[in-house]
């Protein structure tokens, strides 16, 4: 596979501020990728950048292996869908879907049939002649996407193009925005700021903090093999405990806390004597579960969400604690007031130096 | 709801609203009537005997129809020259940044400040020292000087509400600046255009303050009608009056019932 | 200047900022400037033109300083003026709060337009029916005789007629700047005042007028300015003791012959004007975007 988008030590400086520096990752042909994080992150002037709304003021961005400096938006091969979908409001459907063709010369009947045939992909067959404002928010979504594929791009850039969406229209959404991808091929670069967007949609997903790349993994690697800090409690909830270092391996780090020695997968740059934090998730802590690694927390709170209850306790020091129960558990798991012991496994929790 | 304490000033307020329109417009259909008036000077006191003869009058009076015409002259370009450069205007405002803006909009909403003959002394003696006198062209400049202000806020009025992102998108895929500007901005300014047209028109006709210190030999509506006080007041003018209000009436009317007709719909 | 050419391109860009530099240095600064040129030169025959004695001097002003009947008429323009001011605000300000707050959607379409129908015919036959009306013999006297208000008929030109053919002709400029302020005014804060024990009349003291208080000097600043530069009023309405400033400078341009005299005259109604909307935007505490809205 060729890289289809690829940025080298890309950095963006407006005035005094540094809104992202040193950012490298190169995205795959018919990848969806995302980039996640935090408003302000940068995550949007990537974007921006990559789409030619601004120009980096160092390193350089390469799409399709072609050197993109100095190019405007109207002279790259991608399309960008807004978090506000921007479709003219005074051009009919059809129009809106060929404006693309029009800006490159096409003839009228020419781009009547790309509009229709792109409208037969988003199931809006007949909906041509309508003006954008007489369209549902889902339909309108669905223009922005055809309107944005119909000028053929190699990339797809999507700026949190579902956030203004109902939570069902938006699952639904999700899912026909996959398959849209899958169906044409064409790289999807996608920002948002909901991680379950993130990990539900992409084939890997680049995460974002301050300007600065933390990590680029597939989903599964993101959750599990959290590589900062950042990564680790912005992804997913965990609940994290401070330590000092006391041994470390290839694989495994041990740690002295107030609560116990304990142990987790070691992650990069710890040192023996330093600080550093470990990470567990919630549904790593089993009640009871007579292992190593041990926590006891006095519960506070259950809140039961379904599948899965989460209990809300506090550590002997007073720093909080969530841990959660799935639903067939629940009627073993400890309630508020008791004082409840949790154990988990070496392989299910992550040591990273504090950064 | 205690009406019985609001009852006062209601009649109050209703007392005042019929003195307001009365004020507003008892001259207006004094003016109107007396053109029917047989009478040399326009009045309604005394009556002597109801005539058509001022239309006639009016509709014989070549000096006022060439004056009209020189209204419609002057009119017709200063819109040529104010929209263009109002909305010209408004486009480097709004792509100005803040500090720069103020100051701008400070020099260019200036001539809104500034009195109508202070703009027409001034173009006046500017004009004079490279030669050009007073007349149409004068007019046209000394006018379009201000009514350009007039085009440019209602153009910005349009343009704040304009979602930028639109330029972007377009641009995105693949239209030039041009076009976009063709395709995208000025689509959305059309409505905003149209009303500045009209509004432009109607101070060009209007204007007398400004017009009579650059007018020179020409004499357009305005400075017509106030000539005529001087010279010869006959009801004709009265006519040429009513003739402009009933079809102000008719077009108002037209306007609130069509737009009765679209709330409605909507 | 770059956000421009970034915006429309070189080529666009140029000709708006070409269009917009011929505009507001070709008609708006050099007349000024040239006004002002004249306004500090002497009147001289146009062979004495760059001679010795055409030097730059405030004369053609302390001649009007001195000159005590254009000065009378110059202060009397003012307060004149201040007052037509005032007088619209007072006529206008109920009928913009009835139909910013309490008028039905329909009810302000039909008065909106109700009141524009005097204005789209031009101001000089607005002027004109005021003419008509106040004549010595015409109908508002006739009318008064009749109902035993007046024994004799009564001069209206002159002062009085000025100041209501001036009313007459501004009472947009005033209420719509005054409507449009109100009507940004949350009808909660009044029904919460109402609440509160407050008076019909401490409530427009209190959150009205100063929720209104841009438009307010908006309508204020531009009818002062357009009361203080009207020339039409004054010419037909007014009375020989009645004259108004800009009169007197029309009569050194086409009359007297002295255009320099009268340069420095419009500058002094033009500082005047310019004055005032500094002193009104100070008093209202606004800035210039609020005025133009």
């Amino acid at each position: 596979m060729s890289h289809s988008v690829e940025l080298t030590n890309v950095g963006m400086t407006f005035g005094a501020t540094r809104a992202v520096g040193d950012v490298s990752f190169a995205v795959e042909a018919g990848e969806f990728f995302s980039i996640l994080g935090p408003s302000g992150c940068g995550k949007t002037t990537i974007l921006r950048m990559i789409a030619g709304f601004l120009q980096p003021t160092e390193g350089r961005i390469a799409i399709g292996g072609r050197d993109m400096s100095g190019l405007g938006p109207n002279q790259r091969p991608t399309a960008m869908i807004f978090q506000s979908l921007a479709l003219f409001p005074l051009m009919p459907v059809w129009e809106n879907i060929a404006f693309g063709l029009e800006a490159r010369g096409a003839s009228k009947a020419e781009r009547r049939a790309k509009a229709d045939d792109l409208l037969k992909l988003i199931a809006l067959e007949g909906f041509g002649d309508r003006m954008p404002g007489e369209l549902s928010g889902g339909q309108r979504q669905r223009v922005a996407i055809a309107r944005a594929l119909a000028v053929e791009p190699q990339v797809l850039l999507l700026d949190e193009p579902l956030s203004a969406l109902d939570l069902k229209l938006r699952q639904h959404m999700r899912a026909e925005l996959r398959a849209l991808q899958k169906r044409t091929g064409v790289t999807f670069i996608y920002i948002t700021h909901d991680q379950s967007e993130a990990l539900a949609m992409s084939d890997r997903v680049a995460v974002m903090s301050a300007g600065v790349l933390q990590q680029v993994g597939a989903p599964r690697d993101l959750y599990e093999s959290p590589r900062t800090p950042f990564v680790a409690s912005f992804v997913g909830e965990t609940n994290a405990i401070s330590g000092t270092v006391v041994e470390v391996s290839d694989t495994v780090a041990t740690i002295d806390t107030a609560h116990g020695r304990m142990s987790g997968r070691s992650g990069e740059g710890l040192k023996s004597g330093g600080t550093a934090r470990l990470y567990v998730r919630p549904e790593a802590l089993v009640p009871g579960l007579d292992v190593e690694n041990r926590l006891t927390a006095t519960i506070e709170r259950s809140d039961f969400e379904g599948a899965f209850a989460l209990l809300h306790g506090r550590l002997a020091d007073g720093s909080p604690l969530v841990a959660s129960v799935g639903n067939t558990a629940l009627a073993e798991a400890p309630g508020p007031g008791e004082s409840a012991a949790f154990g988990f496994e070496t392989r299910h929790a992550v040591v990273l130096a504090d950064g | 709801m205690r009406w019985n304490a609001e009852a006062i000033p209601r009649f109050l307020f209703a007392l005042y609203m019929g003195a307001f329109f009365l004020y507003l417009f008892a001259p207006l259909a004094v003016m109107g009537a007396a053109t029917f008036n047989a009478s040399r000077f326009p009045t309604v006191t005394p009556w002597r005997g109801t005539t058509l003869e001022w239309f006639a009058a009016l509709a014989k009076d070549g000096a006022m129809w060439q004056a009209l015409w020189t209204s419609f002259v002057v009119a017709f370009f200063v819109v040529a020259v104010a929209l263009p450069v109002g909305t010209a205007a408004a486009l480097v405002l709004t792509s100005l940044h803040a500090r720069a803006r103020s100051l701008l909009y400070a020099l260019m909403v200036s001539p809104l400040l500034t009195p109508g003959v202070v703009i027409g002394i001034a173009t006046l003696v500017l004009w004079r020292r490279v030669g050009v006198g007073g007349g149409v062209f004068l007019i046209v400049v000394a006018q379009a000087s201000f009514i350009i202000c007039y085009v440019m806020l209602m153009i910005a009025a349009r343009l704040q509400r304009f979602d930028r992102t639109q330029e972007e998108a377009a641009l995105g895929l693949g239209a030039s600046k041009f076009m976009v500007f063709r395709r995208v901005l000025l689509p959305f300014l059309r409505p905003a255009l149209y009303a500045a047209g009209v509004l432009a028109v109607l101070q060009s006709i209007e204007n007398y303050n400004t017009t009579l210190f650059v007018r020179g030999f020409d004499t357009p509506l305005t400075v017509y009608i106030a000539t005529k006080v001087r010279t010869g007041l006959t009801p004709a003018v009265n006519a040429l009056a009513l003739i402009m209000i009933a079809a102000t009436v008719i077009g108002a009317i037209a306007y609130e019932v069509a737009r009765r007709r679209q709330t409605r719909r909507g | 200047m770059a956000s421009l050419v970034e915006r429309f391109g070189g080529g666009l860009a140029t000709i708006l900022i070409g269009l917009v530099a011929v505009w507001l240095v070709a008609m708006v600064l050099a007349p000024n400037l040239m006004m002002i040129d004249y306004a500090l030169r002497p009147n001289l025959p146009p062979a004495a033109i760059g001679g010795p004695d055409d030097v730059y001097s405030l004369d053609n002003i302390t001649y009007l300083a001195q000159e005590s009947v254009h000065r009378t008429i110059f202060f009397k323009t003012v307060w004149a003026s201040a007052l037509v001011a005032l007088a619209t605000f007072v006529v206008c300000y109920p009928l913009a709060f009835w139909l910013a707050q309490n008028a039905t959607p329909n009810q302000t379409a039909v008065v909106l337009i109700a009141l524009t129908v005097p204005f789209w015919i031009n101001e000089v036959l607005r002027t004109l029916a005021w003419y008509i009306l106040l004549a010595f013999r015409g109908p508002l006297n006739a009318l008064l005789l009749s109902v035993g208000i007046i024994d004799e008929p009564v001069r209206w030109y002159g002062n009085g007629g000025v100041l209501a053919g001036m009313i007459y002709a501004y009472i947009l400029f005033m209420l719509f700047p005054i409507y449009n302020s109100i009507e940004s005014l949350d009808k909660s804060q009044l029904e919460a005042a109402r609440d509160l024990g407050a008076s019909t009349l401490r409530i427009h003291r209190r959150i009205v007028i100063p929720h209104a208080k841009a438009g307010i000097a908006t309508g204020c600043v531009f009818t002062f300015m357009l009361a203080a530069g009207s020339y039409v009023a004054p010419a037909l309405l007014g009375a020989p003791g009645s004259r108004w400033f800009t009169e007197i400078i029309y009569n050194w341009f086409f009359e007297g012959g002295d255009w320099n005299r009268g340069a420095a005259y419009a500058l002094v109604l033009l500082v005047l004007c310019l004055l005032v909307v500094l002193l009104a935007l100070r008093i209202a505490r606004v800035n210039l975007a609020d005025v133009a809205k």
